[in-house]
């Protein structure tokens, strides 16, 4: 009697093992297809302005209901996109703002993250507090006078008024400074004792220690500056200074003559692949940092 | 002594320049801008002090479609990415399998350029001479009729923009959700096992309570950022927002200060103003909430 009892109730414990094993089976073909279903969304956008760029204009226009391939891809539409519209300019004109930009906040963000962490003088404790309420202020309050200043000094339509209000970011500061401040005091005294300077110290103890932070700020502002949009369509009206987020707009509106889709996909896909590529080289980096102080959402 | 602090205040100078002229002054400039009334950009004077400029926008009917515009994206928008932000999350820690190569492609939207990107959007939901697009295809195939999205009605013209909108804010809320998930303590979950409890009963009664400080962080990052709603809406719609009827905002501060309708940066300010008045309170209110709601 009691055998039989106990032989049930294990057969009920594989049982019942069994059916959680198909259910928890079942869940997670669910999750798969349901994380698929996200990433087909995300990833068709970018299929499609692909499979459009390489499209001839003739075929995209007579393909009532679109293709979801191509048997003649083509480049011609890369050529146009060159060629017919100031593209390369665009493109050439962001890379050097990108890099002087980046360049310099970098430059500044250093000497400053050092002087908060590092240095002792009077009043230092109360600007930091000030430059972190600063980090509350909106781009959109600041912009309006800033668009006066810039519009006053003459320098619409220059490259210095791009760059000028696009260097500052608070919140790098003191990302780095928070970074800094975690160097043992001992390396500094250790290093004064050996005469060194402070500058030196900075450039050779501090920034080398503090390589990964300053790639991940670089990396954050390279993409802010390649995405940058409001401050150059304000700042700039002769197309010469577009950057490549103007500069579609421009191919969009009065681009090549008539509306040509598969030459401003081709456009399309050469402004997104820099940092796509960038992206794929850091991934880690910039979701990292990201995670720590992106903004966006 | 005093050469240190000298020191500190050189190696600063140049962050302290660059934030006074572009960041400090600009600040208190825009409230000076919001109360002369009748500035003239050309000649840079103004009749008079008061309040004229505010009431001006507020009765400006571009300005109240921009903020109706603005307020349904942001109630239609935050609620739903954050939503969406959290299923997917969750269901992405509870694998292990190709974990890394959904998180990158999660990912993507946040590195791509907006503007370029809202372009193939367009392209998918514009109804044209030629073609009716690839959306509206896939509604015919369902039976249903075609709308022109981008051109078309306001409800169908919004439903692009909120689409977009999402599209683009989803990599970050994953990526913080998602970080937020794994740093959960696992002896919550082992213990939970051991009871029995059910998945749907985790979920409600550790891993939201565990994880509310950083969905209260997000539906308020996500408030600031819906309200500052602009550059999607060029992308979709074009550079004349307020012939779309699709203004938000922020785009209407631009239109005031420079384009074919600018030139007023004193009703720019007015309006930025207003619109900060606008996501203080908001995010106000969201702190008191969180305050009754979010377990540290």
């Amino acid at each position: 009697m009691a055998k039989t009892a106990k032989g049930e109730l294990s057969y009920d414990i594989i049982r019942i093992e069994k059916a959680s094993r198909v259910r928890k089976k079942v869940m997670t073909t669910l999750i798969y297809i349901f994380l698929t279903i996200w990433g087909l969304l995300v990833l068709f956008p970018f299929y499609w302005m692909i499979l459009t760029s390489v499209k001839s204009y003739s075929t995209y226009n007579s393909e009532y209901i679109p293709k979801f391939f191509t048997l003649a891809p083509t480049l011609q539409n890369y050529v146009d996109a060159f060629t017919a519209v100031s593209l390369a300019k665009y493109f050439t004109n962001t890379i050097l703002f990108t890099v002087i930009t980046t360049a310099v906040m970098v430059i500044v963000t250093v000497l400053a993250a050092y002087a908060f962490a590092r240095l002792d003088f009077a009043g230092r404790d109360l600007t930091f507090t000030i430059f972190l309420s600063l980090m509350m202020i909106p781009n959109e309050l600041v912009i309006i006078t800033n668009f006066v200043t810039i519009t006053n000094a003459g320098l619409r339509n220059t490259f210095t008024g791009l760059i000028l209000p696009s260097i500052t970011s608070v919140f790098y500061i003191y990302l780095l400074r928070e970074n800094f401040a975690q160097i043992p005091d001992e390396l500094y005294y250790a290093a004064k004792v050996d005469g060194t300077s402070d500058f030196k110290y900075l450039m050779k103890v501090m920034v080398p220690i503090c390589r990964p932070t300053i790639i991940t700020i670089t990396i954050l502002k390279v993409i802010e500056c390649w995405n940058s949009y409001v401050w150059p369509r304000l700042i700039t009206d002769d197309s010469a200074y577009f950057l490549v987020s103007n500069g579609i707009q421009e191919i969009r509106e009065n681009g090549f003559g008539r509306e040509n889709i598969p030459a401003m996909m081709a456009a399309v896909v050469v402004i997104s692949l820099p940092l796509i590529i960038l992206f794929l080289i850091f991934r880690d980096k910039i979701m990292a940092g990201v995670s720590r102080g992106g903004t966006k959402g | 002594m005093k050469t240190r602090s000298a020191k500190g205040w050189l190696y600063l100078l140049p962050a302290i320049l660059f934030l006074g002229v572009f960041m400090v002054y600009p600040l208190l400039d825009v409230f000076v801008y919001s109360v002369e009334e009748g500035y003239n950009s050309a000649s840079q004077t103004y009749f008079g002090v008061g309040l004229y400029n505010f009431s001006y926008v507020l009765h400006d009917p571009y300005f109240l479609q921009a903020l109706k515009n603005t307020l349904l994206l942001v109630a239609i928008t935050v609620p739903l990415s954050t939503g969406i932000a959290l299923l997917i999350s969750v269901a992405l820690s509870s694998i292990q399998k190709l974990k890394d190569l959904y998180q990158t492609v999660f990912f993507l939207p946040y590195v791509t350029n907006t503007l370029a990107v809202g372009l193939v959007f367009m392209i998918l939901f514009k109804k044209t001479a030629y073609s009716d697009g690839l959306i509206n295809l896939l509604i015919n195939t369902f039976g249903g009729k075609s709308v022109d999205f981008i051109d078309g009605p306001y409800w169908a013209k919004m439903f692009v923009l909120c689409f977009y909108t999402i599209w683009i804010v989803m990599p970050f809320k994953i990526l913080i959700l998602t970080s937020a998930l794994a740093s959960v303590n696992q002896d919550y979950y082992n213990a939970a096992k051991v009871d029995g409890t059910s998945r749907w009963r985790i979920f409600w009664k550790i891993t939201l309570p565990m994880i509310s400080p950083t969905v209260f962080y997000l539906v308020i990052t996500g408030f600031i950022g819906a309200f500052k709603a602009y550059s999607d809406a060029v992308a979709l719609f074009g550079t004349d927002l307020n012939a779309a009827g699709m203004n938000t905002i922020v785009g209407y501060v631009y239109d005031m200060l420079y384009g074919d309708s600018g030139g007023y940066p004193s009703y720019a300010s007015a309006a930025a103003i207003l619109l900060f008045a606008i996501v203080l309170t908001i995010t106000c209110i969201n702190l008191m909430v969180s305050k009754k709601k979010v377990y540290y």
